[in-house]
């Protein structure tokens, strides 16, 4: 058994409007805002790494719930916009934060890290205690910044989110998960060596159109729930009008669909945490019902994940 | 109705204006469609004639105009 036990995030300090980027780019503010459902989003200041943004998720992550790096046994970071190519910020996560000699792993992969973190975690725990789950990127770093980057730079901000996953207790428990790869279109979606992000967004978005959705409702069909009983669904926070297509091929309200893409752009890896970790928080920390996470990324790399959560709130054994 | 009217009737309301692209006219390029009525069209196209594309299928150049939609449609019966 894996219960969901906290979640924390980190948002850099520096907010970039729309008037500020769309300039850059060369659109104009009010089509990029109708373009992506964006309107600011955070960038990281010059000093902040992968390492440190995921070190204040972490932080945040445990404080709030009254851990500390003693209750945890494993470390797994997601990032596709890590600064080397190895070591990734993984183990310098754990270090930091005095977690030195606890294992640590990187997950270099993008928009689905840290959907594939935590159902992997949901299996780790057995074996290795509280897993804290980190998604950190500065996507800010991987675009250009300007009229030549427009259609990447207009979407993406840097961010945080941490999670702790435990086999023992927690608020939500982890029912099931749903992985799955393919490379098929993979160089659709990349970040090569020493070269700005390369999208094609309508490849990118008929893929995901199709396989979110898809992976959804195999996931509910295989645990016998249907889409209109899951409470709040959580998902890679990508671009306002996926998510709306994605509620609308599940035939569920938009508004089941938790969404803060308004505020942070798009994160990446770390957009679906920071999201939980603004729901959980705005609901007081209970979890009511079934809450689906969701993601879409680079590789291709989707999946899906089910947890069932207590009226209560309190935590669950 | 022959296949390509109704391609376009789909691509009218998919795009939600009564546009009556060429033949061979780039969807994308004219402005018609975008990243995000892409998806509704195929899903429209899966429902007017009964098909199931698969994802390894779905590239916009398939999709790109009348001409390549039809032909694609075409290579499906």
């Amino acid at each position: 058994m894996a219960y969901l036990r906290a979640f924390g995030c980190y948002l850099p300090s520096r907010v970039v409007n729309n008037a500020e980027l769309a300039p850059l780019v060369g659109v104009e503010p009010a089509w990029l805002l109708q373009a992506t459902g964006i309107e600011q989003r955070r960038y990281a200041a010059a000093e902040e790494t992968v390492a440190s943004l995921g070190t204040r998720a972490a932080v945040d992550c445990l404080e709030a719930n009254g851990l500390s790096a003693r209750d945890v046994g494993l470390v797994i970071a997601a990032s596709g916009s890590g600064e080397r190519r190895f070591p990734g910020p993984a183990a310098a996560i754990g270090s930091a934060l005095g977690m030195g000699g606890v294992p640590a792993i990187d997950l270099p992969m993008a928009s689905a890290g840290s959907l594939f973190g935590l159902s992997l975690a949901s299996r780790l725990c057995r074996d290795y205690g509280n897993v804290l789950v980190v998604a950190s990127e500065i996507m800010s770093r991987t675009v250009r910044l300007d009229p030549a980057g427009r259609d990447t730079a207009i979407l993406f901000g840097d961010g945080a989110g941490a999670c702790v996953v435990s086999a023992e207790s927690g608020f939500a428990k982890v029912a099931d998960s749903l992985l799955c790869s393919d490379a098929e279109f993979g160089e659709a979606l990349r970040l090569d060596l020493d070269s700005p992000l390369h999208m094609d967004g309508r490849t990118i978005i008929l893929q995901a159109a199709r396989k979110m959705p898809r992976a959804i409702a195999d996931l509910l069909e295989r645990n016998h729930l249907p889409a209109g009983a899951v409470d709040t669904f959580l998902m890679h926070q990508a671009n306002l009008h996926l998510i709306t297509r994605v509620a609308a091929a599940l035939a569920v309200p938009e508004t089941r669909f938790y969404r803060n893409v308004a505020r942070y752009g798009n994160t990446s890896s770390a957009s679906m945490v920071i999201a939980a970790t603004e729901w959980w928080r705005e609901r007081g920390g209970r979890w009511e019902g079934p809450v689906v996470f969701a993601a879409f990324g680079a590789g291709l790399h989707w999946g899906a994940l089910l947890a069932v959560g207590q009226a209560s709130g309190s935590p669950t054994a | 109705m022959e296949t390509q009217s109704r391609i376009v009737e789909l691509i009218r309301t998919v795009a939600g204006k009564p546009v009556s692209p060429a033949p061979d006219e780039s969807l994308f390029e004219s402005g018609l469609l975008d990243s995000f009525t892409l998806p509704d069209l195929v899903a429209a196209l899966e429902s007017e004639f009964a098909i199931r594309i698969p994802d390894s299928d779905l590239t916009p150049r398939k999709f790109d105009s009348v001409t390549r939609i039809e032909k694609y449609l075409q290579g499906r019966s």
